[in-house]
């Protein structure tokens, strides 16, 4: 007879029966799982990376030490793109009593492309966002500014030839680093302006900007043109390149929800095959029925196939619905979080959900499958006629061959997804065979327990195989879990303590040898924590190895950047302790032999130097070479004074160098400010906080983003327990009756049910607890670079929370064959 | 006391049949060198105590398993010769089904269940036919009830009707009133062998119940695998 037919008969007359419900819902948990994590992560990835665009001002900035050809310009037009000018340079600005050094950033009038400018009507106001950029003839400038001129605002200053109305505070530009060039403080001012002033002379030290913005592709073809059209001395940023720190961040937030999403398909896959083995079970009965009326075994076949087709097509349906309402949800929920203009989810969810389910299907279904469709017709006359499994090396290999290629597809980080194969794979061999030990050994111990207990652990034993591959089922859901609370407690502890009390929220800049001891005083007598002064010295790279730096050839374009620029250098005894060393050694604290330096890890591998090379310096024209002795690592996020290349004492210290300093100062303190300011006009006073805040509120999305993705996983894990539990619910519901009809107390009946299910969980949860740990190290160390901390109770937590998570699930699923009266269990049976 | 003689219009003939299977104590003889023959509409009953081999024996003599040794020829084809998929093709041409525990799938109701073997073998109105052979035998109120509506003796009406709808050649019924109590076993038998009376059916039982094999024509015994009788029935 014709097979779709009869196998879609077949697909509608047992819809309703449980074992198909079963597993269209693991279906629809994998897919919703996937689709509502996937698009979460995507939004959550772009809102972020939106968000770090604004770091640039912009989506796209070439720097150059040239002014920007018009050419340039015109072909971003062409292309639909925003543009936006900037001219960056220091010079001394004039009050009618005093003088001061400022850095003048002129922009043209769409700055800035991306992010807004913030501005206060004077000190005391509050500050509020504008939407343009000041007049031709008005200057916004930074609050030490006023008091280093001693101006307020609204009166004049003189920028070259040219007098300028100071008309408001720049409290905050979006593209304000924290390199210590631009810790300058600024003057905000209409590029229309700048020609009058004169300043612009050949030879002038000016950073030429041209902003880009618009559509990710054309910013992406745009970059791509450029990056054969620029000059080496010109620089193509983006977002990325924007700031260590939220770059950092980003790259953490990425690879967690990276990680969520592993997580979410391994647990559907589990669920998956959890379900398909009870659905094989369910049908064992009516394929040897079927068999026995004279059904071939193509036809069995088939006619599964195309069920199993069709549960997939409703599972995908339901499951991207359900992904597709609280992707939404979450969505609507987090509008303030997340930026609008995001595309919303459509015909891409239901492609990825048909992806995941025609690839996680077959995948862990298969072999509950073949085992299905080989049922002798026999069974028909002996219950106890059972098709022979297929090999567990053969069904693993095809769930992790079909895991695989779905989560490469979705996560294209070879790193991870390694970690989590391959981690994952060992732990269900170990689960496996600890759970055939158990089975074999609980047989033994039984006889000492309780009559309730020991029917319980005799069942563990009894079931044999059915047991161990439930231990795998809840050992791996366990370890899923317990390792992404793992990373995400690490995470969050780790950023917490970044930006955490007491991080640095100024920065003390030009302070001059003789001004460190009265500083010193006016924090003391506030209660502030007297500051380090770090010495800061401004140099010229000349020469790697005694070839020129402008002749060398850079493995990266930042090496070239980075040699070629005007350096800050600075020199010490001790190494920053927020530094670690990764190649060389530091030197010792009373060293005074030949110039050494120690360089940061990124700037050695974009310049391509190495330990020993040899580096020369301009400084206030003398030169001096230094051997390279230590290659650090720096921890960006300390928010402390840091430098990629640092000497030793001896090497630097007769050169006249100012001083640096962080700080922090409490919210609302300005009395310190306002006194260090007056006291000594000539220091700058930079206020990080809403540099800190812009970090901040980047971290704090990213942090509930991890929450809400860690929270559907959650969902997904539990839901794989409970279909372990009801893989063998039939059997269990059966026994319960059984035992009671003969007479066993109710409560017995739940002590014998919880003693199988908390050593299955006992079983479950150590492994899990010792193989999520030993996972969290790995994935933290080697791809979050963070310092896992072993946590006792965390591992505790983990064993104990197998154990009533297990049992819980158990008790749930099996209360309604306990609490039912037994004769209808045993009549239907 | 193993009887082998050729019949006349023979539809089964099993020539030294042989069932040995390996259990974790060993090789274990289900059944020993079993030689019998059936004629068309014969109505046997294999008996023996549990354990005998009863079940393996009808299971393989449905084409339902192969033997470890031996022939067993059905409608001049022999079975042991054949694969699994050509042996369904045989049982579903010639082949009926009766069990003691029904085996009626509980998603589909009672004419479903009826239609199911034919819908399987692709016979033309199954719903009809099995519409007809349910109201045949005073299931009319029943058809649409699911398994778990109806009483065991409905139950095994519905597993008959089931067995009948595709008008076997032969029979097979594993102890079919074994789930049920005397007098609903009684009706069961009665419409079984009034059915395979009008049908020319060829009817081959496992039984326990003596009165059951009183009504065959022939009875088989069967003693730990061995065939220990083969005799015609006095009525």
């Amino acid at each position: 007879m014709n097979t779709i037919r009869f196998a879609s008969k077949a697909f509608f007359r047992q819809v309703r029966s449980g074992e198909v419900i079963v597993m269209i819902s693991a279906i629809a948990m994998a897919v919703a799982s996937l689709t509502a994590v996937g698009f979460l992560t995507d939004r959550i990835s772009l809102s972020i990376e939106k968000q770090a665009n604004e770091l640039l001002a912009a989506d796209l900035r070439i720097r150059s030490p040239e002014p920007i050809p018009s050419g340039w310009v015109d072909e971003a037009s062409s292309m639909g793109l925003d543009t936006a000018i900037s001219q960056s340079f220091p010079t001394v600005i004039y009050s009618s009593e005093n003088s001061g050094l400022a850095r003048i950033k002129a922009v043209s009038s769409k700055y800035p492309l991306r992010g807004q400018v913030r501005i206060a009507n004077d000190q005391l106001s509050d500050e509020y966002p504008v939407k343009k950029i000041p007049n031709e003839n008005e200057i916004w400038l930074d609050e030490s500014l006023l008091y280093r001129l001693n101006i307020e605002v609204g009166d004049s200053i003189s920028i070259g030839n040219s007098e300028f109305t100071a008309s408001a505070v720049l409290k905050y530009r979006p593209d304000q680093s924290i390199g210590f060039a631009s810790l300058s403080p600024t003057i905000l001012m209409n590029i229309e302006s700048l020609p009058a002033t004169g300043l612009i002379t050949q030879g002038s030290r000016v950073n030429y900007s041209l902003l880009i913005a618009g559509e990710d592709d054309v910013v992406e073809s745009y970059s791509q043109l450029m990056e054969d059209i620029i000059p080496n001395s010109a620089r193509i940023s983006d977002p990325s390149d924007s700031s260590e720190r939220t770059n950092q961040a980003i790259n953490r937030a990425k690879q967690f929800l990276s990680l969520t999403i592993i997580i979410s398909v391994f647990l559907s896959g589990i669920a998956i095959a959890m379900s398909a083995r009870r659905f094989m079970k369910k049908r064992m009965d009516m394929v040897a029925l079927m068999k026995s009326f004279g059904a071939q075994k193509r036809f069995v076949l088939n006619t599964i196939v195309i069920q199993l087709g069709m549960i997939g097509v409703v599972g995908v349906f339901f499951g991207s619905l359900f992904g597709f309402l609280v992707e939404g949800i979450i969505s609507n929920l987090l509008t303030d979080l997340f930026v609008s203009d995001l595309p919303k989810p459509g015909f891409k969810t239901l492609m990825i959900g048909m992806l995941a389910a025609l690839i996680l299907l077959p995948g862990f279904a298969f072999s509950s499958l073949l085992q299905l469709s080989n049922t002798s017709p026999m069974r028909v006359l002996r219950k106890n006629v059972n098709p022979s499994p297929p090999s567990e090396i053969i069904v693993g290999t095809i769930a992790l061959i079909s895991l695989s290629v779905l989560l490469y597809y979705f996560v294209r980080d070879i790193t991870l997804l390694s970690i989590i194969v391959s981690g994952m794979s060992v732990i269900s061999v170990l689960l496996f065979y600890l759970g055939q030990f158990m089975a074999k050994t609980l047989g033994q111990l039984r006889g000492g327990a309780g009559a309730s207990w020991r029917y319980g652990l005799a069942n563990v034993s009894r079931r044999g195989k059915d047991s161990a591959i439930q231990i795998v089922a809840f050992g791996l859901a366990l370890t899923a879990l317990l390792l992404l609370t793992f990373i995400r407690t690490d995470l969050l502890t780790e950023w917490k303590k970044a930006l955490g009390e007491g991080t640095p929220n100024y920065f003390l800049i030009n302070i001059q040898p003789s001004q460190k001891e009265g500083i010193k005083e006016i924090l003391e007598s506030s209660d502030s924590v007297a500051p380090d002064f770090v010495p800061l010295i401004r140099a010229r790279m000349t020469e790697i190895n005694g070839e020129s730096v402008q002749e060398r050839v850079y493995p990266e374009e930042r090496g070239s950047w980075l040699a070629n620029r005007e350096a800050n250098l600075s020199f010490a005894k001790k190494m920053n302790p927020n530094n670690k060393i990764i190649d060389g050694t530091w030197w010792e604290e009373n060293y005074d032999g030949s110039p050494l330096v120690s360089i940061e890890e990124s700037a050695a591998d974009d310049m391509g130097v190495k330990i020993g090379d040899d580096l020369t310096f301009l400084i206030a024209g003398e030169k001096i070479t230094a051997k390279i002795s230590s290659i650090r690592e720096v921890d960006w996020n300390s928010f402390s004074p840091n430098f990629f290349l640092v000497f030793s004492e001896r090497a630097l210290e007769s050169f006249p160098a100012s001083f640096i300093s962080s700080m922090y100062i409490e919210e609302g303190d300005t009395g310190v400010l306002r006194e260090l300011q007056i006291n000594y006009p000539t220091v700058s006073v930079v206020d990080l906080d809403p540099i800190l805040e812009q970090v901040r509120q980047i971290i704090e999305k990213i942090s509930i983003a991890i929450q809400i993705v860690f929270l559907f996983t959650l969902i997904a894990g539990v839901t794989v327990l409970f279909s372990a539990v009801h893989s063998t619910i039939d059997e269990r519901r059966f026994e319960s009756a059984l035992l009671r009809a003969v007479g066993m107390k109710k409560k017995n009946v739940l002590i014998s049910l919880l003693s199988e299910f908390s050593a299955i969980g006992l079983a479950a949860g150590v492994l899990a607890a010792t193989g999520s740990s030993i996972l969290a190290w790995q994935i933290a160390s080697r791809l979050f670079e963070i310092t896992y901390i072993f946590n006792l109770s965390l591992w505790v937590l983990g064993i104990s929370s197998g154990i009533g998570l297990v049992c819980g699930f158990g008790y749930l699923a099996s209360r309604k064959a306990i609490e039912s009266p037994p004769i209808n269990v045993l009549r239907n049976n | 006391m193993n009887s082998f003689s050729p019949k006349k219009d023979s539809l089964f003939k099993l020539k030294n049949v042989n069932k040995i299977v390996t259990s974790p104590e060993g090789m274990l003889t289900i059944l020993s060198d079993i030689s019998f023959e059936i004629s068309r509409g014969e109505t046997i009953a294999i008996v023996g105590a549990s354990g005998a081999g009863k079940s393996t024996l009808l299971g393989l003599m449905a084409g339902l398993d192969k033997p470890s040794g031996g022939e067993i020829i059905l409608n001049n084809n022999n079975l042991v010769a054949l694969n699994e998929d050509q042996r369904a093709e045989i049982r579903a041409n010639n082949i009926g089904f009766v069990f003691q525990s029904f085996h009626l799938i509980p998603s589909l109701n009672a004419i479903e269940n009826v239609m199911f073997p034919l819908e399987l073998s692709g016979k033309e109105n199954a719903r009809h036919r099995a519409s007809e052979i349910l109201q045949g035998m005073g299931m009319k109120d029943r058809v649409t009830h699911y398994p778990h509506q109806l009483s065991g003796g409905e139950k095994q009406r519905v597993a008959i009707a089931r067995a009948f709808a595709g008008e076997p050649s032969v029979l097979f019924a594993d102890e079919p009133t074994g789930n049920l109590d005397a007098k609903t076993g009684k009706n069961i038998i009665e419409t079984m062998f009034a059915l395979n009376k009008t049908s020319s059916t060829t009817l081959i039982l496992v039984t326990h119940d003596k009165k059951l094999a009183e009504m065959c024509d022939r009875e088989i015994l069967l003693e730990a695998g061995k065939l220990v009788s083969d005799k015609a029935i006095q009525k």
